[in-house]
């Protein structure tokens, strides 16, 4: 207990025997990993693998039928709300208010995560100016854009860390790119980056990456690592390997 | 047989300011896998709404198997299987039920098409009786394949079947329409996943709405105007930012575990720019870097062909 408590300074999640059943199904097997602190963790499986709902659970949507967490090290079953705070999340597809401005989103989601004004008019100021952004209707930015300003916002009250599903889905490949490098500035600046993606080449981007297959984690290292252990040239191919089922 | 299987010429389709399609020009050969390759908005799914006949082009004019798409719409809707980009199939319904619908409303019936759609519904056949809405996101998109194909149409229209989909549902899906495209089926496919487009014999990159190159998958590399060499090392984004400093550096862009960087300098040897850069690399304190001079690949040439994105600050 000492152990896990010492670690977690270090260590942004902290998963263990992480389980979740729905009746007689069970989607999340007692998965054990860690994430450090400032890591770019990626978190691939398939569809229907249970990355969903082990992502609901760490993110304090979703209670743990079984096993334990630490997540901003925060204990899952007792400090939920506490851990909401400390987190940011952004869903696959785009999640802010396309009938408001840019401004008035960034407004929105300033008060809910409890920013003062005076905060929320200078973090405003300075995420226009470094995503190069003027203050239109959301509707009318491209999708690229959209998604790297619900990035932008999922990071307003810096959190620890950021939980992105899927967040490149449709979009072009320079801003694909972009959006990667805003990931690793925001590491670079300490955040830890949780990501579900279904590009294989942006899991050779990560740290590290974990290969769910039927709720478990099947494995789990470096894409160096990994491609060396089962002597494979790509990680598409490994998780063509581990992923194609039975 | 005599004209391709699908022409389109000068289409163009606005939405208000918005112009979706802006004068598309292709043809699609009969029995040719095609694939349109792009980013969401750039207008893949206006343009197989109006194949498909479900949308009337401003201007410009299109025909498929030489059926015009505004005179001949309903003699193209019996021959054409279109799976559109969302899930258009009856939850409620069962596997079956769902299959045997889409038979009758094209007069025909679950045991007529049977031969035809066998390679993709065998896999889910043992699911016939589970709701449509109870399958997995890979069986829907079989099943939703399978209805398209269930009435045995001439030509066959996917607006990003394998949209959202895992890497190995998606490389299954693929794995079906080469089966498909033996049998002699003309396949146009949407998708925004440029490694998908390596399987198809030709592609359209299309990007606001108009189309930026056609031409096979592996000729596109070749079209790449500029040297173009890949850089392997640790601490990627240091290196990233390093590289686009580097002088002649064109563009830097991450490629899985490595940096591609194309040079300025339009026939230049990149064998020499390979060694110009490791020895930059090297002044600025990067050790153990490996580069490589490399052919481009549809991304690189795709990303080099967009108009008017603001590169990378």
């Amino acid at each position: 207990m000492t152990a896990v408590a010492t670690q977690s300074a270090e260590l942004a999640i902290v998963a263990h025997d992480l389980t979740r059943r729905f009746g007689n199904f069970t989607a999340v097997d007692h998965i054990t990993f860690d994430v450090k602190a400032g890591e770019v963790f990626g978190f691939l499986g398939a569809n229907g693998a249970g990355k969903t709902t082990a992502i609901r659970m760490l993110t304090g949507l979703l209670a743990p039928t079984e096993g334990s967490a630490r997540v901003a090290g925060l204990d899952l079953k007792t400090q939920t709300e506490q851990i909401r705070h400390r987190i940011g999340y952004m869903s696959q597809r785009f999640s802010l208010y396309e009938d408001l401005t840019v401004l008035e989103n960034i407004a929105l989601y300033g008060g809910i995560y409890g920013l003062a004004d005076s905060e929320i008019a200078e973090r405003s100021a300075s995420m226009l100016s470094a995503l190069g952004l003027t203050d239109e209707m959301v509707s009318r930015l491209p999708l690229g854009w959209k998604q790297k300003l619900a990035f932008s916002v999922a990071l307003l009250h810096e959190p620890a860390i950021v939980f992105l599903d899927e967040p490149t889905g449709g979009v072009d490949p320079i801003t694909r790119r972009q959006f990667w490098e805003m990931i690793y500035a925001a590491a670079a600046r300490g955040t830890t980056v949780f990501v579900t993606t279904h590009y294989m080449d942006e899991a050779e981007y990560c740290d590290r990456i974990s290969i769910m297959v039927d709720g478990r984690i099947a494995t789990m290292g470096t894409p160096l690592d990994l491609k060396r252990e089962f002597d494979v040239p790509s990680i598409d191919e490994l998780f063509v390997r581990l992923a194609r089922p039975a | 047989m005599t004209d391709p299987a699908v022409v389109v010429s000068e289409v163009t389709k606005r939405f208000g300011a918005k112009v979706a399609l802006d004068a598309i020009s292709f043809e699609a050969n009969h029995g040719e896998l095609f694939g349109l390759v792009g980013p969401d908005g750039a207008g893949k799914t206006t343009l197989f709404r109006i194949l498909t006949t479900l949308q009337i082009p401003d201007s410009g004019r299109a025909t498929v198997l030489e059926l015009d798409v505004v005179k001949d719409l309903w003699a193209i809707r019996s021959r054409v299987g279109y799976m559109p980009g969302r899930f258009s199939l009856y939850g409620d319904l069962t596997v079956r039920e769902n299959l045997s619908f889409f038979a009758s409303v094209f007069g025909t019936t679950l045991k007529e098409g049977y031969s035809l759609i066998a390679p993709v519904y065998r896999q889910i056949e043992m699911f016939a009786d589970r709701r449509a809405d109870a399958l997995s996101g890979g069986m829907k998109q079989k099943l939703a394949l399978s209805c398209a194909l269930v009435h045995r149409p001439d030509i066959l229209f996917l607006d990003e079947p394998t949209t959202g989909v895992d890497a190995v549902s998606r490389r299954e899906f693929w794995d079906q329409l080469a089966i498909l495209r033996e049998s002699g089926l003309t396949i146009v496919v949407s998708t925004p996943y440029m490694d998908e487009a390596m399987r198809c014999d030709r592609i359209a990159l299309m990007q606001d709405g108009r189309i930026l190159q056609i031409d096979s998958p592996r000729e596109i590399g070749a079209r790449y105007p500029l040297p173009l060499v890949e850089v392997f090392g640790r601490d990627r984004y240091r290196l990233l930012l390093a590289l686009r400093k580097a002088p002649h550096a064109h563009s830097v862009y991450p490629f899985g575990t490595k940096l591609h960087f194309t040079d300025d300098r339009k026939n230049y040897d990149r064998a020499k720019v390979a060694a110009e850069l490791r020895d930059y690399l090297a002044r600025e304190g990067f050790g153990e870097i490996e580069i490589n001079p490399i052919e481009a690949g549809i991304e690189d040439r795709f990303m080099d062909l967009m108009p008017s994105v603001q590169r990378a600050s």
